[in-house]
């Protein structure tokens, strides 16, 4: 009780006034600089191409042609509208390689935590070391490989490489190891539960938490993924919308007239980051928690 | 935890254990092998080859890797990166921490939406910060011209040679320093208050309170942002390659080692040296964590 009253009046004024001061300013210096490209991206997306260049607010503020519906028009018909089948291929490559990858780990966090099985030791040291390893050096070995088979310039290409997920693994293993006690298993047990029915309905319940943690990294994993598509696709119908806006870029660079299509990467931009942005608002409080699981000692 | 169980189960569940513990973790392990362990071997025995026109494909032994260590474009793309590393390591890390200690000594209303706010870039794609700050850096485009000009300067050079190098060192930490600040930042909220409530009572000030207690209570963290930047550094890939589209006279193709080993592969066809170059970058990137590792061997998180 006497501790509670003492956190309180300690929390009212946890900083002196003195001390304040300097760190509200220096957040908001952080948070200007954080967010002043952004606030240029949005501004940008409602600029036309001759907009951006001599707009009349200047390049921080907006143009007096709200160019912006134009843009999104001319998404939708510029080369067919194939802005919107990258953003389609994008979440297709997200949502299915990051739900897979989550799997995989899910099932090999729990197998290595909960089963003192032979070679046990020796496979997750593997595993651990296998987090050093850059994963963009494998990208022209898997290329090289995946050629011999033909399987290049297919979806399986980008979605097969994003199931490896050690890190997610290594996270997995570390909650399960903290937070599902033996005895609670040996209870389901004992109950007569089979291995698959104790791990549906006891424990993936309580790993809830860190399965949304794996799950969201491995989207923003593969949403992000640009070398590996860039590499293995030539066929622009399966590009994810990164590899799409950077060949626009580069044709915009090099290109007169109606090849320059600023306004259609920085519009494409701003539309394909709103999703995530969305999608990490709502659901920060997993991530939090999460990632620091990693590396609190188990 | 293992002492408790009774002999008798423990010898039943061995066979069990093994039976299941295969099970759950055999999808990962296929995954693994195919598509870490395979390319992996897969890129050492190709490298051990050399392709020539007149001879066509030729064992040739280590030459590709004396050849790559004599190379002078793999040398200073190695150079570039690992002077990169050298700097955005400590940038990030300094500026994560500075941010994750001074949002949890506030912490209210404000605190929050600042938090917010720095992790945002995290949201973003990086292929689509390294464009929008491909934009900004723009003289025609951006908006650094007309603020230079206000203070009377000139606009800086951003993508020139001498400008370079600031200017991507700039973009990576715009875009990560927020997701390492959120890692410090919840592993300061596991730090028990007592430690800290008494040395506030005693008088000590915020800042020694967070430079003598908090920092090292979260040390396993630092030690796991740290190996992140750092592995991320070494294999520094798109930030250079979406700049290059907009000063490829600054960039060139093989600026640092992934982007050489994609020019080699793509550009010259030589795919026997590209993969040595992908190989010997990742020996190296594991070579430098095992050092860092062992450095800090006592702090490490990712020590099981």
């Amino acid at each position: 009780m006497s501790e509670n009253v003492a956190k309180t009046t300690n929390s009212g004024k946890r900083i002196h006034n003195g001390h304040r001061a300097p760190a509200i300013i220096l957040l908001l210096v952080c948070m200007v600089y954080f967010l002043f490209p952004i606030w240029w991206l949005i501004v940008a997306s409602t600029k036309s191409n001759a907009g951006l260049f001599s707009g009349s607010g200047g390049s921080m503020w907006f143009d007096k042609h709200f160019a912006l519906w134009d843009n999104i028009r001319q998404l939708s018909t510029y080369e067919g509208g194939i802005y919107w089948q990258w953003l389609g291929n994008s979440f297709l490559y997200a949502v299915v390689g990051g739900l897979g990858a989550t799997i995989v780990s899910v099932m090999a966090g729990y197998g290595f935590a909960k089963f003192r099985f032979v070679g046990r030791k020796m496979y997750f040291n593997i595993v651990l070391g296998s987090l050093m390893i850059p994963n963009t050096a494998l990208v022209i070995p898997t290329f090289i490989l995946m050629s011999q088979f033909g399987m290049t310039d297919t979806i399986w290409a980008v979605l097969l490489p994003s199931l490896l997920s050690p890190f997610g693994t290594y996270l997995m293993r570390v909650y399960c190891a903290g937070s599902l006690p033996d005895e609670m298993l040996e209870a389901a047990r004992v109950d007569g539960a089979g291995e698959l029915r104790t791990f549906f309905q006891v424990s993936l319940p309580i790993m809830t938490p860190a399965i949304a943690t794996v799950f969201m990294l491995s989207v923003v994993g593969c949403w992000n993924n640009f070398f590996l598509p860039s590499v293995v696709l030539s066929n622009t119908k399966l590009f994810p919308i990164t590899v799409g806006l950077t060949q626009w870029q580069v044709k915009s660079n090099m290109g007169s007239g109606a090849e320059q299509v600023w306004n259609l990467v920085t519009s494409g931009s701003l539309i394909s980051v709103i999703p995530l942005v969305i999608v990490f608002l709502l659901l920060q409080r997993y991530w939090v928690g999460g990632i620091t699981a990693g590396s609190v000692k188990g | 935890m293992q002492n408790k169980a009774v002999p008798k189960p423990m010898k039943k569940t061995s066979g069990h254990d093994n039976r299941w513990g295969w099970f759950f973790t055999a999808p990962f392990g296929i995954i693994f092998i195919v598509f870490l362990v395979v390319p992996l071997i897969y890129a050492f025995y190709v490298s051990l080859f050399t392709y020539t026109q007149m001879r066509g494909t030729v064992f040739s032994g280590f030459a590709n890797y004396a050849r790559a260590f004599r190379d002078p474009i793999f040398l200073q793309g190695m150079g570039r990166v690992v002077v990169y590393t050298l700097v955005l390591v400590p940038v990030q890390l300094i500026f994560a921490l500075l941010l994750a200690l001074v949002l949890d000594a506030i912490k209210n209303k404000f605190a929050s939406v600042s938090r917010l706010v720095i992790f945002l870039p995290y949201a973003v794609p990086v292929v689509i910060g390294a464009l929008m700050w491909g934009f900004l850096y723009s003289k025609q485009m951006g908006p650094f011209t007309s603020i230079f000009a206000l203070f009377g300067l000139p606009t800086p050079g951003f993508l020139t040679p001498n400008g370079i190098f600031g200017s991507l060192v700039n973009v990576v930490t715009w875009q990560w320093t927020g997701y390492y600040m959120v890692i410090l930042y919840s592993a300061l909220q596991s730090v028990p208050s007592e430690l800290y409530e008494s040395a506030r009572i005693d008088g000590a000030s915020e800042i020694t309170i967070a430079l003598r207690i908090k920092t090292p209570m979260i040390s396993s963290s630092i030690v796991m942002v740290t190996i992140f930047s750092l592995i991320g550094t070494l294999q520094f890939y798109t930030e250079p390659m979406v700049l290059r589209n907009n000063a490829p006279s600054v960039i060139p193709p093989e600026y640092t080692p992934n982007m050489y080993a994609q020019a080699l592969a793509f550009n010259y066809n030589q795919l026997n040296y590209s993969a040595t170059v992908s190989f010997a970058l990742g020996l190296i990137v594991v070579i430098f964590s095992i050092v860092f590792m062992r450095l800090t061997r006592n702090q490490s998180g990712l020590e099981d």
